[in-house]
């Protein structure tokens, strides 16, 4: 032992004393939530007669048609209401994501901030009483009337932040996600077929591409979650809707266990068995992956919207794009789905009348049409809007079918704040073999059963 | 009155000098530290009021199967960051100093670039190097070992090994350069001492050379260890800690609470138990140096 010398025992005391100053518990010091419900009486629409008010705004609009889209509608808007000015600050997703937390707990938050749907962040958010419930608004503006129920419930919680996809309004998107599944139609017409009009004829299409030396599936998992999407949509035709929105929103009620989510696991091995996905997919790139696929690797890829506009650039009319086709041509629709990021206003926000006027303006009817022209699907309205055939159009119709006969199931990594590693992670293993889908299924149940019966 | 004391003694005083030294050091960083362990023995969202864990964070180190093979791949890692860079370093330093070659200077150089690049960059480059259709495979193919060739950062035996191959690469550079510096200060007498005595090359090497860096040895090794223990960035852009978990690091682990998953009391008990680990390991490689030395 060295015996301790002034400097240790000054290095020991200076450390005493920063633990002291730290000792109260993290959180503390911030103040209460604000009282949070504004009687709807005080709702007030006249955006132009609000007086001169400065709007912060965070967004993570920062890609091509995404950008152009907002700087064009918050041009419009400043034009039309010149009394409010806009303070726009915009960051990537991710880096929205890490910096978020912080400026909501600061005394002078953000007043619209585009907080992501799952329960770590506007959960978290509606939990600690940063946001501030819309359902007044909501009333005020009619937006319950122009968007679908299964798009709305996306950024609805109970007043606590525990129950996702019901109660208080907490954000409007502007943009709507499905995920269906992508077809090069050239090569399609080469193995003599027709895009499937139902699971079998998809799967049969799949024997078929293989067969002729094709690669059947394009599938990019080194970034873990995209096989989310793919599970997500085989699970679709084999597990009722219902079952898979009582488990993707971590309520309690329903079980991983059942013989048919082994079915669906069971489907996912044996395509890999059968050699349908590009050799070596779990050390692939999600983006080197749909890249691939657009440059003529691959007769299918299983993807979202969101990857449309991109593979359109490379392949022109022979991408095509098709919602994940049933037990039989007129099974209604059930496809793993989505909204972009809803617009939220704080709770601490002083102007919360002018932000509702903003979110309305960037969400209303001709918005929509801007966001048409700007290469993105509108949320609402989908299928009022003209735009020309091709892989556009098959999208548009694609997220019009499926808002409108409710078909859309959530993310399956909504489930719990823990769950998009879980099942990244289950579903490489899954996929890898190194797990049954009895073992796989297992990991799923115990995050889920551990998350439903601690959130009460 | 007192006699005064001779220039150089201790005098109370000294400590004022250090007052303004002393209260940056301490802002900056006795405060978050002690903020980090004050955090770690809380259950925290960041959000709402934290909770009381106690050491239950701790626990879960030990416990969590998951966080376990983290702190294991950590220490994997070491021996592609620390300990194959020292033995490849030593190997190039000794030729280089040995045989006296001509543009000594650009081969410097040349093995030192990949400490200039940003470790980002390397990564990004190195993802493209270990994709499916990429140069590694592509150069087996060539060779006709295609049955070699796979998504090496998507395979459960390979993706380790492959992250620290980019390690040892990245850090070879760094050591080969110390070492360098290190044989050029031996004196020529002591090798010709050497040869007289009938030693031939590696008898030389491990007379000679080897004890005379002992001190470059230990720089090296704490560097590179230190690096090892808090790889994050590789991690990061590669695989993400995949496949499967298969090469989850605390730094990553770390991250990912806090920012993801928003279990800071979590995320910094990790980092705590990552700062003792990697200033436990440090002290144990310049402590042994030293007794060496003496």
């Amino acid at each position: 032992m060295i015996p301790p010398t002034p400097r240790t025992r000054a290095l020991l005391a200076a450390t005493a004393v920063a633990l002291a100053a730290t000792a109260c518990a993290p959180g503390s010091s911030a103040p209460p939530p604000a009282a949070s419900s504004a009687a709807p009486s005080a709702v007030r629409t006249d955006a132009a007669a609000l007086g001169n008010v400065t709007l912060t705004i965070w967004d993570q609009e920062v890609r091509g048609g995404q950008a152009a889209q907002m700087k064009q509608l918050n041009a419009a808007f400043e034009a039309k209401y010149p009394n409010i000015k806009l303070k726009r600050v915009s960051r990537s997703f991710d880096d929205l994501n890490t910096t978020l937390r912080l400026a909501l707990s600061g005394n002078e938050p953000p007043d619209v901030v585009e907080a992501n749907n799952g329960r770590s962040s506007m959960g978290a958010f509606v939990k600690a009483g940063q946001l501030r419930p819309l359902n007044a608004y909501a009333e005020a503006y009619g937006w319950k009337k122009r968007y679908p129920a299964s798009v709305l419930r996306y950024s609805s919680y109970s007043a606590d932040g525990k129950v996702f996809g019901e109660g208080n309004l907490y954000g409007l998107p502007q943009v709507g996600e499905v995920v269906g599944i992508y077809y090069n139609a050239a090569k399609l017409t080469g193995l003599g077929l027709q895009p499937p009009k139902t699971w079998e004829e998809f799967q049969a299409a799949l024997a078929k591409a293989k067969g002729a030396g094709e690669v059947p599936m394009q599938l990019g998992n080194l970034d873990k979650w995209p096989a989310i999407h793919v599970f997500g949509t085989v699970q679709g035709r084999n597990v009722p809707a219902a079952q898979i929105s009582t488990l993707a929103f971590g309520r309690k009620g329903a079980s991983w266990n059942t013989p048919e989510n082994t079915k669906a696991a069971q489907q996912l091995v044996d395509w890999v068995d059968k050699g349908y996905f590009n050799k070596g997919f779990n050390g692939q790139g999600y983006d080197p992956a749909w890249q691939a696929f657009s440059k003529g690797t691959g007769v299918f890829l299983i993807g979202g919207t969101w990857l449309m506009a991109d593979m359109e650039k490379v392949l022109g009319k022979n991408l095509g794009f098709i919602l994940p086709p049933g037990a039989t041509p007129d099974a209604p629709p059930v496809a793993t789905g989505g909204t972009g990021l809803p617009f939220a206003i704080t709770a601490k926000s002083p102007n919360p009348d002018a932000a509702a006027a903003y979110i309305d303006f960037i969400t209303n009817a001709d918005a929509m049409k801007v966001l048409t022209t700007t290469g993105n699907l509108p949320v609402a309205d989908t299928d009022q809007q003209s735009v020309p055939a091709g892989a556009q159009q098959d999208v548009f119709k694609a997220f019009g079918t499926a808002t409108k006969n409710d078909g859309l199931v959530p993310y399956l990594d909504y489930a719990t704040p823990t769950f998009a590693d879980t099942l990244g992670a289950a579903l490489q293993d899954l996929l890898a073999k190194k797990a049954t889908p009895q073992e796989f299924l297992a990991t799923l149940e115990k995050d889920y059963k551990t998350f439903a019966e601690s959130n009460g | 009155m007192s006699v005064a004391r001779p220039p150089g003694e201790p005098r109370r005083v000294a400590y004022l000098y250090l007052l303004p030294a002393f209260v940056i050091y301490a802002a900056f960083l006795l405060y978050p530290i002690g903020r980090a362990v004050q955090l770690s023995l809380y259950n925290w969202d960041g959000l709402s009021v934290g909770t009381w864990a106690g050491l239950s964070n701790y626990a879960a180190i030990v416990a969590d199967e998951g966080l376990r093979d983290a702190f294991v791949h950590a220490l994997v890692l070491v021996a592609f960051y620390a300990l194959a860079p020292l033995a490849i370093g030593l190997m190039l330093a000794a030729i280089l100093n040995h045989a006296k070659v001509r543009g000594l200077g650009f081969f410097r150089t040349v093995v030192f670039l990949p400490q200039v690049v940003a470790m980002v960059v390397v990564a990004v480059a190195w993802r493209r190097v270990y994709a499916p259709d990429g140069t590694l495979n592509g150069l087996l193919g060539a060779l006709g070992l295609d049955s070699l060739t796979r998504g090496w950062l998507g395979d459960y035996t390979f993706a380790l090994p492959a992250v620290g191959v980019v390690g040892t690469w990245f850090e070879t550079g760094l050591v080969t350069v110390l070492l360098l510096a290190g044989m050029s200060r031996i004196p020529a007498e002591l090798y010709e001492a050497a040869r007289l005595d009938g030693a031939g090359a590696v008898k030389e090497f491990f007379a000679v050379t080897l004890p005379s860096v002992r001190g470059e040895i230990a720089v090296a090794l704490t560097l590179t260890v230190i690096a090892a223990l808090r790889t994050f960035d590789l991690v990061y852009i590669t695989t993400r800690g995949g496949p499967g978990n298969s090469t989850s690091v605390p730094s990553y682990e770390v991250y990912h609470r806090a920012f993801g998953l928003s279990q800071i009391g979590s995320a910094a008990a990790i980092g705590v138990t990552l700062t003792v680990v990697i200033f436990a390991i440090s002290f144990m490689i310049n402590r042994f140096a030293d007794r060496g030395a003496s």
